[in-house]
């Protein structure tokens, strides 16, 4: 673990790696619940994808109807800008950490409606995504393959684990998201 | 009733207000003054013999060359199973004319669409505001002569091609290739690069 963790930081000369990070991690990515936020046809695949076929709940996703008590938030769809302020809105009510799926080319960049008066050209314009997941719609063995990089994400977070560079003081135990490569 | 027995009734009834029955091959159309608009629809829909209990559509379009934007009503009639074409012709300035909700309810919404997107004003309309986009948002984006707006609260509406990234890349590419020989050649390059500038 800390030779994986020194290699993506570069500064770090000494890590106190803990296994704690490890085991909230393990937790953390084994309950990503993300917010139904469906928006067009790509909602379908996101059902479809919650669904028993593809069944993400065998990673421990489910669906959560609020985003007071989501983790992730699945851009499913063409988003326009009237929608857009809603989705920031949404995106801002969500506790930290939290983590954007952009699904589709709609949601990445306006896909078939980059041209339109009215659809926003991208969610990353009003919101950070992590992952893009691309098709039109994208399957949902595509859209698990994203929530899987998700995880992979989150287990590359560090939050206990101590480090310091080269001549500096070793912080206390603390909070860093920054860590994570 | 045929479309010409309708029209024959209605120019019979209303005079010059109603223009003669236009392309009989495809879907035949009226042409309605904007003045006599209410009292006409009023009247088909009222007559017994003509009997237009629906309002199917409403829609407009925009002619930029004849400065016109043209207002379309598309009728049925449940009773009598027959079906009927209004066109309205408006100055493409103020386009303006008398609103059907009276009429047909179903108007109502049909008509704040035609607000929203081409700008047409329908006068005694109960509630007449933008119907899908913001109330906010500057212009009729079905005008022919449109232009977006660059940003929309603070968002941009252009996104650019990601190829045009890797043509960036590529630039950069070769300049750091080009200061690699520069630095390798010794000083007679970066002078070269200096005459450059200037031009």
């Amino acid at each position: 673990m800390s030779k994986h963790y020194a290699q993506d930081v570069g500064q770090v000369v000494t890590t106190r790696t803990s296994f704690i990070d490890d085991i909230i991690n393990l937790a953390r990515k084994s309950s990503i619940f993300y917010l139904l936020f469906g928006l067009a046809c790509c909602g379908i695949e996101l059902m479809q994808t919650g669904g028993p076929r593809a069944d993400i709940d065998r990673f421990g996703s489910v669906p959560r109807a609020t985003p007071r008590q989501s983790d992730l938030m699945i851009v499913a769809g063409t988003l326009t800008y009237k929608m857009a302020e809603r989705c920031k809105l949404l995106y801002e009510q969500m506790a930290e950490p939290k983590y954007v799926i952009s699904m589709g080319s709609c949601a990445s960049c306006g896909g078939l409606f980059q041209l339109a008066y009215s659809v926003c050209k991208g969610v990353d314009k009003i919101v950070p995504v992590d992952i893009y997941v691309p098709g039109c719609p994208p399957r949902p063995e595509a859209l698990t393959e994203g929530l899987l990089r998700v995880q992979d994400k989150i287990v590359r977070e560090r939050w206990f684990a101590g480090r310091r560079e080269i001549g500096q003081r070793a912080p206390g135990l603390g909070i860093d998201y920054k860590v994570s490569a | 009733m045929t479309p010409e027995e309708i029209q024959q009734s209605l120019a019979a009834k209303f005079g010059d207000a109603v223009g003669p029955l236009q392309p009989a091959n495809k879907d035949p159309w009226v042409e309605v003054k904007p003045a006599a608009l209410r009292e006409v629809c009023a009247h088909l829909k009222a007559d017994p013999q003509l009997h237009f209990d629906c309002l199917m559509n409403l829609s407009a379009l925009d002619w930029p060359k004849q400065n016109q934007i043209h207002v379309v009503y598309h009728l049925f009639s449940y009773a009598k199973k027959h079906a009927f074409i209004l066109k309205v012709k408006l100055d493409r300035a103020s386009p303006t004319v008398a609103s059907l909700e009276p009429v047909w309810k179903s108007a109502d919404w049909l008509e704040r669409e035609q607000f929203d997107l081409l700008g047409v004003t329908f006068e005694g309309h109960p509630d007449l505001r933008r119907i899908m986009l913001p109330d906010d948002w500057v212009g009729n984006p079905l005008r022919k002569d449109y232009a977006e707006q660059p940003h929309y609260h603070q968002i941009s509406t252009t996104r650019e091609s990601p190829l045009d990234g890797f043509i960036r890349l590529d630039e950069m590419k070769k300049r750091a290739a080009s200061a690699a020989t520069a630095t390798a050649t010794g000083a007679e390059t970066p002078a070269a690069e200096k005459k450059e500038l200037p031009q």
